[in-house]
């Protein structure tokens, strides 16, 4: 068949010719193996490619559509971030401690896709858990950009934008603690949404730190991500903390019109720190949108500098806590000849994390610390309430906040490595977001010097309908998002 | 002790909850099971997994509060508190800290001079137990058991208000009964169910200021925190009077040597870093709630005590010992419904007959061999007459040992009382002419040597004959000689 331009469809197309029988679910899944075979030596964006078991799952889902027994995803091919266990396969988190680790269970998200019909690929290449904005932590090795393979993809989730963005797969799942998917996403040309907090089930995600962390999508189109949200959301009673709020047909939404759409600008997005280039295509993409009839109205989010300092206390402080079970005592990796347990210990973690993995860990035992707690945890906890009612004001006049998702283009790999504070003032923009719980998502929106650029957009709690509606309205109206990297067409 | 000084107590008692599951899990909450078959993925901390809570745990610790007279909090958080140890698989605990389900509360217990005394309630809080090391068996390692992990405790902080070691054994016994009362947890010691942690210091007697404290850990024996208690008074009476200093640490007891030792340092060294885990919810509770649990409160041991004194004009004693036990209280009830009669001789008997036989056997009431039908069974034949209170006893052990009813027995073994006076006018006579010269002493004024006949009377009939005609009929002869 033709197979060779398949890796080109969005998973709306793909799914219209798996169902008008233009090609099958073996051959799809064939081709983008074989691509990750040919490409993937030179991303670095797979941890695991489960092949076996993916053409497995293919010719069931074949033989399954014969027989007229068809899902809402059947027979497509999806990648997930190594941070979501998948039974019987590795799950690594990007992390030596979990080298050896196959999980014995499948994560919500995995097991909603699967009975959906979405079949597994692989395991994408992370930050290690999830700790990082440039793929560099990984201990698998850093992923490059499909852009510039000189240049990082983002981080955390780098590994599935990577695959996204070089066509190895349609789309890939993510998680977002501090800007993890959309800032890969800006920073790849592709989409990345995330959704509300306890949209989505955070069961079978392993932990980075858990208010914050939500499971979303890279895909190219914002109807691939309504696609794949619109299964993956929803009440989980494995995880207390996601909520049992309706969840509505998200592909169904996305044709409202951006007519009357009020869109927020908050005049801080556009301060120095943002690239001038990046800043002009993202005020390129504002006024395309204010010419469909959207109205561009200017908010204040006066704690918005804050967010960095805010999130640098309560994520390193949930990290030192939820990374405490790896321990080297009953799963991981563990230090060979141990002395005694303390030597155990020290050397399991030692050896088994990394440097920013342990910079984490020992910021957030020292915030929790006594005599340190109020000054910090408590503090963090207090900026964090003024920066989640600074988004209830602006949504009192706004449906929507519009702003650039990452404040440059994709840097240099080595380029950040060695100075924290600018690898963490990469997720300025998103971050916020992550604060106060709102989905959000990025965009492709145009480049600079042949690097994508992203624009972001947020919505109130539960609003994945506008923000996914006024994303697809934007994409029908440029052609950013159907650019591929050269080398990999 | 000594008199110059006043000691001061408190206990954090641990109580685990009798739930189905755990207390996050959905694993059994069960105890001897095979090491590490009681536990999920959730309790073994695997990577990914998420903590779900019980509600059971929480109406159970509700009922606990209101039981003692403590406020419900509308509104509590679970923490987590941070250390790595290998028998806590997350590397630390989810606890509550700051705000705890169960606030302030008190019970009444006796002093050592038996007089009411209130002791306060601090707080009492959920939290989840860990799993256990296990030292034997393994060479130069040490295995893990976690099907106690993760199962559901209240832990009970009481006031400093306990001023010796029986006090504090008899406030523990006290919450021991109300638990069991309550029906929300098996406290069962043996099995590590209800164990408490005692806070101990002495000051001069007068002073205001407390004295320095240490921590005696995991006592789970009523024996051992009255011997742990008194020893660590002792040990810190002889410190401050050397001139010493008490050193403010935690303590364990070792009661095969009868004494208290430091932990190691590295062990208490711990800042837990409790923050509210962020994977549960705050748990908040309503007024309908707490009343529908208000609704399931059995009668507590000091109200079904009052009602014992005045419903069955029974002793304070015997009723504080019959209503001890939710289950002795009923057993006793049970009886004298069936009985019909006489509660005070229930009472006898249940503290007297049947505690022995239970003692003996090391058994608690429900493993009784003597239901209350067939104690009252018993009973009804002493109140009929067709047995002496002597033969009952005989009859007693013999349903005990399971030969059958008491009706059975008295048939089977023929110990129906001799009622009937000529028959025994017959055997007194005999006696008399076979006692000579104690008749000769009798009517010389030797009054005690009626024992002796009555005894002679019962033997020859075998303990049957009913012991008040046989003092009749035997005065009557002897005076009459």
């Amino acid at each position: 068949m033709t197979g060779q331009q398949l890796h080109t469809r969005t998973l709306a197309e793909l799914a219209k010719g798996l169902s008008g029988g233009e090609f099958s679910a073996r051959e799809l899944t064939e081709h983008l193996l074989s691509r990750i075979d040919s490409y993937d030596a030179s991303l670095n964006s797979f941890i695991s490619v489960t092949a076996d078991q993916a053409l497995v799952h293919a010719t069931a889902s074949d033989e399954a559509r014969s027989k007229g027994d068809v899902s809402a995803l059947s027979g497509l091919p999806v990648a997930y971030k190594d941070i979501f266990c998948t039974k019987g396969v590795l799950t690594t988190c990007g992390s030596r401690i979990l080298e050896n680790f196959v999980s014995p269970y499948n994560a919500t998200v995995v097991e909603r896709l699967s009975l959906a019909g979405a079949i597994m690929l692989g395991k994408t290449n992370m930050d290690e858990f999830a700790m990082g904005s440039s793929n560099e932590t990984s201990y698998f090795g850093p992923v490059k950009n499909p852009w510039d393979t000189e240049r990082t993809p983002g981080g955390s989730s780098g590994g599935s934008a990577a695959a996204v963005a070089a066509r190895l797969a349609p789309a890939a799942t993510g998680t977002d603690t501090g800007g993890s998917i959309r800032q890969p996403a800006a920073l790849t040309g592709t989409v990345g949404l995330k959704p509300t907090y306890g949209r989505v089930s955070r069961y079978g995600m392993i932990a980075f730190a858990s208010s914050l962390d939500q499971a979303g999508v890279i895909t190219r189109t914002a109807e691939d991500a309504a696609m794949l949200l619109s299964v993956m959301a929803g009440f989980d009673d494995r995880d207390s903390t996601s909520v049992d709020h309706p969840v509505p047909d998200y592909v169904a939404g996305l044709t409202k019109s951006l007519t009357g759409l009020k869109i927020g600008i908050v005049r801080q997005h556009f301060d120095a720190g943002l690239d001038e280039q990046c800043g002009a295509r993202v005020k390129e993409a504002l006024s395309a949108l204010e010419q469909q009839g959207a109205k561009l109205i200017e908010v204040d989010l006066p704690n918005l500098d804050l967010s960095v300092p805010t999130y640098y206390v309560v994520a390193p402080a949930e990290c030192s806590s939820n990374l405490s079970r790896f321990d080297g005592v009953r799963f991981g990796h563990r230090a060979d000849d141990a002395k005694d347990l303390f030597d155990l210990y020290c050397r399991s973690r030692g050896e088994g994390f990394g440097a920013e993995v342990k910079r984490r860990i020992m910021t957030g035992t020292y915030v929790l610390s006594a005599g340190y707690y109020d000054a910090y945890y408590l503090k963090a906890q207090k900026v964090r309430q003024l920066i989640s009612q600074d988004f209830r004001n602006a949504f009192d006049s706004v449906d929507v906040i519009a702003g650039p998702t990452a404040p440059t283009p994709a840097f240099r790999l080595g380029d950040k490595t060695d100075d924290p504070i600018t690898m963490y003032l990469n997720d300025i923009y998103t971050i916020g977001a992550n604060l106060a719980g709102l989905p959000g998502i990025s965009v492709p929106c145009g480049f600079v010097d042949n690097l994508p650029v992203g624009l972001q957009l947020v919505g109130p709690h539960f609003a994945e309908e506008s923000i996914l509606a006024c994303a697809h309205q934007y994409q029908a109206l440029t052609d950013w998002h159907t650019r591929c990297p050269e080398a990999y067409r | 002790m000594s008199g110059a000084w006043e000691v001061v107590i408190g206990l954090e008692i641990h109580n685990r909850l009798a739930t189905s599951s755990k207390m996050f899990s959905g694993a059994p909450n069960a105890y001897g099971a095979d090491p590490n078959t009681q536990a999920c993925l959730v309790d073994l901390g695997y990577p990914g997994v998420l903590p779900v809570l019980n509600t059971e745990a929480v109406r159970r610790a509700c009922k606990f509060g209101l039981a003692v007279n403590g406020t419900i909090s509308h509104r509590c958080v679970f923490a987590r508190k941070n250390y790595f140890y290998p028998d806590l698989p997350k590397g630390y605990q989810i606890s509550q800290y700051e705000l705890p389900i169960v606030v302030g509360g008190e019970l009444i217990i006796k002093d050592d001079d038996g007089n009411d005394k209130r002791i306060g309630i601090t707080r009492a809080h959920l939290e989840e137990d860990a799993g256990k090391s296990v030292h034997e068996g393994f060479d130069r390692s040490t295995g893990i058991d976690l099907n106690r992990a993760g199962t559901p405790l209240i832990e009970i902080v009481s006031e400093p208000d306990l001023r010796s070691a029986k006090e504090a054994v008899s406030y523990m016994r006290k919450i021991h009964s109300i638990v069991r009362y309550l029906e929300i947890s098996d406290g069962n010691m043996q099995e590590g169910s209800f164990r408490c942690d005692a806070n101990v210091s002495i000051r001069p007697s007068g002073q205001e200021e407390l004295g320095t404290r240490t921590e005696l850990k995991n006592l789970n024996s009523f024996r051992f925190v009255e011997r742990a208690i008194n020893f660590e008074i002792e040990r810190q009476i002889d410190v401050l009077e050397d001139g010493g200093e008490v050193v403010q640490e935690t303590r364990l007891y070792d009661s095969d040597r009868d004494e208290t030792r430091p932990m190691r340092t590295k062990e208490e060294a711990n800042d837990y870093r409790y923050f509210p885990d962020p994977d549960l919810l705050p748990v908040e509770i309503d007024d309908a709630f707490v009343e529908e649990v208000r609704k399931t409160l059995p009668e507590l041991p000091d109200a079904k005590q009052q009602r014992f004194i005045e419903q069955y004009e029974l002793k304070a004693g015997d009723a504080g010992i019959l209503t001890m036990s939710r289950a002795l209280a009923d057993y006793f009830e049970a009886t004298v419904a069936d009985f019909g009669d006489s509660p005070k001789t229930v009472a006898n008997w249940v503290t007297g007959d049947l505690s022995a036989a239970l003692n003996k056997e090391g058994l608690d009431i429900a493993g009784s061999k003597i239901g209350p039908a067939g104690l009252a069974g018993l009973l009804k034949r002493i109140q009929d007459g067709t047995i002496s209170g002597k033969i009952a006893k005989e009859v007693f052990e013999a349903i005990w040992a399971g030969e059958g009813t008491a009706d059975e027995i008295i048939e089977a073994r023929g110990l129906r009382q001799i009622t009937d006076n000529s028959a025994i006018e017959k055997i007194v006579d005999a006696v008399i002419a076979a006692n000579p010269s104690q008749l000769e002493q009798y009517q010389a004024g030797k009054d005690k040597l009626l024992g002796f006949f009555v005894g002679q009377v019962m033997r020859e009939t075998g303990g049957k004959a009913n012991p008040g005609q046989v003092n009749e009929v035997l005065k009557a002869r002897l005076s009459k000689e």
